[in-house]
């Protein structure tokens, strides 16, 4: 239920905030080294952080529940603890890829 | 007299049987998945393999064509299955006619003028001199 409702949520938030901050990346680097610096320094704000982190989450948690939907298209994987566990699955795997990808980024990216 | 009471069984199924369409809607909606699981797993994975962040790696990375390529494909098929994914949510949760028609035809504004707008932007990049 929470993850088949959460599949819905982080499909809309990426539908318009990623694919807003997609559009505005591409066009602040083909504006050249202004736009970009512009671009660079309001993702590099806290609060853009946040958001850029916020849809990390939400491509991961979209990508395992939208696996999880394939294959119950398929017709498996409606057995009540298989499913179960699928859901949860979806959850910690996308809060886990998402810290470890954050953790490199912020600490360790060069 | 109202749809249900019509006398004929021709008058009871009238506009209620399948619309024969739809199904190519929800069959474009998995495939463009599946090719975005691809894609979207190649853009962070790039990211992250980077050198660096800057304009100009960027630029030099999608001047190329093995970077243009797949971020064309990217805009293409993200900005469309952002359009079926949000069909479906608006269906399912606006049903006045009026209103429906409405943002659906928003959306589909939204979809095509934003793609537009990227493969813009990344047809400048990938097809510009890099001084």
């Amino acid at each position: 239920m929470l993850v088949s409702i959460l599949h819905r949520v982080t499909g809309a938030g990426l539908s318009i905030a990623g694919l807003a901050v997609l559009t505005w990346w591409l066009a602040a680097i083909a504006g050249g080294a202004d736009s970009y610096a512009s671009f660079s320094k309001a993702a590099g704000h806290p609060v853009g952080i946040i958001i850029l982190i916020g849809l990390t989450w939400a491509f991961f948690q979209h990508l395992f529940s939208g696996i999880r939907h394939l294959v119950m298209d398929s017709g498996a994987g409606f057995e009540l603890d298989t499913n179960k566990r699928f859901a949860i699955l979806t959850l910690v795997g996308s809060v886990l890829l998402t810290a470890a990808l954050w953790v490199y980024v912020l600490e360790y990216r060069p | 007299m109202s749809l249900g009471q019509s006398a004929t069984p021709l008058g009871k199924v009238r506009g209620l049987g399948s619309a024969r369409e739809g199904g190519e809607h929800w069959l474009t909606e998995r495939v463009t998945s599946i090719a975005l699981l691809l894609l979207g797993v190649w853009l962070i994975a790039s990211l992250l393999f980077l050198p660096a962040l800057d304009q100009r790696t960027i630029l030099e990375w999608l001047h190329a064509p093995s970077g243009a390529l797949p971020m064309a494909l990217l805009i293409v098929i993200g900005f469309k299955h952002a359009l079926d994914g949000m069909k479906v949510v608006v269906d399912d949760y606006v049903h006045e006619p009026g209103n429906n028609f409405a943002l659906n035809t928003l959306l589909l504004f939204l979809a095509v003028g934003g793609g537009a707008i990227a493969l813009f932007a990344l047809a400048r990049i990938a097809f510009g001199t890099i001084a």
